[in-house]
């Protein structure tokens, strides 16, 4: 079985007077999965319902390979889903929770029985069986419902928040498992999650969104290294991305009497200059103080005031500067970002 | 000694209520139906055993009466559970401020004392020119006399339904949307989804709904009272609680045969009680039940 390409074109969703989802074009290629990062309310659930066909969308359109599917229901669109509280049916062995797909498929009880039994030993569950929801774990019962996703072997499988209730041990596991998965059956995948170390170590590409708009489809990679907008610096990277607003005159970031020179590329005029904890040192030549120390295990972060603003600066462990010493900082010329008085990226 | 305290003082309230209108008059009735107490004897009762059964074993009415009883109860429930359950179904898979005017619209009869409704009734259903059916039809015929158990369960029904139909609303709302929206991923039509998930989450409101309604039916008599008064004819649409209302509480000649009613209403006791059990076990009462949430120990 192969994926199949999905494709959002002008997608929009409106609650009444609540806007959603303002519009959204995305192509996810077969077989590739996507992870949708953004904060809370910001449309991801509604997104993913409507390509589920739960969601009628407001304007838009939506296809699976050349095919439109948004006047089409659910069960006539071959995707699989898992849900954030896992809707599994609470009446229902977790045998017949997987078997639902397949026996609405009037398909006959033995081949049932074993394509149950199959899914339920990839996903370790087969002992579990004859249990109800209730009667299992918190991770067992995210993998019933995956294997309900999976057992009709959709064409697209929709993952949301699918991690969010588990304890931070099996989450790590269940990230591997999904993604070796995923990467077997070869379904194209969307993976909805507000963690972004979550999206960062399962997609392909990851699409960042903000309250109802996309603002960066890029791999893992691209967004930590280019990030398009300030919103994405922020919101991809821990610690986050180090964002000065300023002035840029020819040569220098200027922040009220502070002027910290910038290699050239720069915009011209207000703007914000980025950089992040890691690329920064407290060997350069920008005056400041330290405000706060704070050790992470392997590295020490530290708070440093520059002017009127706030920066933070990972040291190695053998360094942990007193707060209210002074401290000059610097940071890597060639991993700077520049951004325009809009937030908007600028240059490479 | 200290660890009973708990359970007894929690069980207490309850139980002396039980024991005061539950069981006092359970037992009062019993006594009662053993005796010949009438308005004639009412000073001086006598001993008669067992003699009111035999009596009502005896009447060459009784099989007819028990029959009307069971096609009363059944007709109406299914038409109640089963209305009930369309309406909660309807009402929920509209918008929601259409299925609250729809609910409120089934309300409406609740509200009305009995009487009127059974006079809104007459007067809808019979001839002209008291019926408006009638009327504007041009019919002679009564419908309360022509189609007698078809007016009663209807009657019944339109009223009953709306209790099926608000313990099942909220039953429905109560099961999470994810739910629904799973079932449509995974391929159900809206059919499926209310057979193979609704309903079986539904269980235990159903079960409770039938097993409350069938009591109640049981021993409620006032529309067939209102509507017929047992006929047209001889015993036609009379029911078991009618025919004890009139043995013990009405009868013509003003002989009120009390312990022949005691007798037929602790028949009625021993039915429903024998039906509450059926229905535990079908609908499999046991594993309805929860684990107790707070542990007395
Ligand atoms: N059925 C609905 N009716 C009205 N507004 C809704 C409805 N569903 C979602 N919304 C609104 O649309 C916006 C997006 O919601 P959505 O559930 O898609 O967010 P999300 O990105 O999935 O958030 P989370 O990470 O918290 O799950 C929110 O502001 C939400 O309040
Ligand atoms: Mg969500």
């Amino acid at each position: 079985m192969k994926g199949i390409r999905v494709r959002l074109k002008g997608l929009a969703k409106h609650f009444g007077r609540v806007v959603a989802l303002r519009t959204l074009d995305l192509d996810v290629r077969a077989g590739e999965m996507v992870a949708f990062l953004g904060p809370s309310g910001c449309g991801k659930t509604t997104t993913l319902l409507m390509i589920a066909g739960i969601y009628q969308p407001t304007a838009g359109e939506i296809y699976f390979g050349e095919r439109r599917v948004e006047h089409l229901h659910p069960r006539d669109r071959d995707v699989g889903m898992v849900f954030q509280s896992y809707a599994l049916y609470p009446h229902l062995t977790i045998f017949d929770n997987i078997a639902f797909p397949l026996t609405l498929k009037k398909i006959a009880p033995a081949e049932v029985a074993r394509r149950v039994r199959q899914i339920a030993d990839l996903l370790g569950i087969a002992h579990t069986l004859d249990r109800r929801p209730g009667q299992v774990s918190g991770g067992q019962q995210q993998r019933a419902a995956l294997a309900r996703a999976l057992v009709k072997e959709p064409q697209v499988l929709l993952l949301d928040e699918p991690l969010s209730n588990l304890d931070a041990q099996i989450r790590v596991q269940a990230r591997g498992e999904i993604r070796r998965l995923q990467q077997e059956i070869g379904v194209t995948s969307i993976l909805v999650t507000h963690d972004q170390s979550e999206a960062l170590a399962m997609a392909d590409r990851v699409a960042v969104f903000s309250t109802g708009e996309l603002q960066q489809f890029a791999p893992p990679d691209e967004l930590y290294r280019r990030p398009a907008n300030t919103f994405v610096a922020r919101f991809v990277g821990y610690p986050p991305m180090n964002l000065l607003e300023g002035r840029y005159e020819p040569g220098a970031f200027v922040l009220d009497d502070l002027r910290i020179p910038v290699p050239p590329g720069h915009p011209a005029g207000r703007g914000w200059l980025g950089f992040r904890p890691e690329d920064a040192t407290l060997d350069g030549d920008v005056p400041g103080r330290v405000t706060v120390a704070e050790a992470l295990g392997r590295e020490n972060l530290v708070t440093l005031r520059i002017g009127p603003a706030e920066v933070k600066v990972l040291v190695p462990q053998g360094r942990r500067p007193a707060p209210g010493t002074p401290a000059r900082l610097g940071y890597r010329r060639e991993h700077v970002h520049f951004f325009d008085a809009s937030g908007r990226r600028v240059g490479a | 000694m200290r660890r009973y305290a708990a359970p007894v003082i929690f069980l207490l309230p309850a139980t002396c209520l039980i024991v005061a209108f539950f069981l006092a008059p359970v037992v009062t009735t019993l006594y009662l139906s053993l005796t010949d107490i009438s308005v004639i004897t009412f000073q001086n009762p006598q001993w008669v055993g067992m003699g009111n059964y035999a009596t009502l074993l005896r009447d060459q009415f009784i099989g007819r009466i028990v029959l009307n009883t069971a096609r009363y109860v059944v007709l109406t429930l299914l038409f109640n559970v089963g209305m009930g359950l369309v309406l909660a179904l309807l009402s929920s898979s509209v918008h929601q401020r259409w299925g609250d005017q729809l609910r409120a619209v089934w309300l409406l009869p609740r509200i009305l004392p009995p009487v009127v409704y059974v006079l809104i009734w007459q007067g809808l259903a019979r001839e002209a020119p008291y019926g408006l059916i009638g009327t504007i039809t041009g019919s002679s015929t009564s419908w309360i006399t022509a189609a007698p158990w078809a007016v009663i369960v209807l009657a019944n029904g339109l009223v009953g339904a709306s209790f099926g139909m608000l313990i099942f609303t909220s039953a429905i709302r109560a099961i999470p949307a994810d739910l629904f929206y799973a079932s449509a991923v995974d391929g159900a039509t809206t059919l499926q989804t209310v057979r193979r998930v609704v309903l079986p989450l539904l269980r235990w409101p159903i079960m409770f709904v039938t097993a409350y309604q069938t009591l109640s039916l049981l021993t409620s008599f006032e529309y067939i009272l209102l509507l017929t008064d047992g006929g047209p004819g001889f015993y036609t649409t009379t029911v078991w609680s009618l025919h004890a209302y009139k043995l013990a509480l009405s009868q013509y000649f003003g002989n009120v045969e009390f312990g022949l009613g005691a007798a037929m209403a602790a028949v009625l006791v021993v039915i429903g009680i024998v039906v509450s059990v059926a229905y535990l076990r079908i609908f499999n009462f046991r594993a309805l039940v929860a684990e107790p949430k707070i542990e007395v120990n």
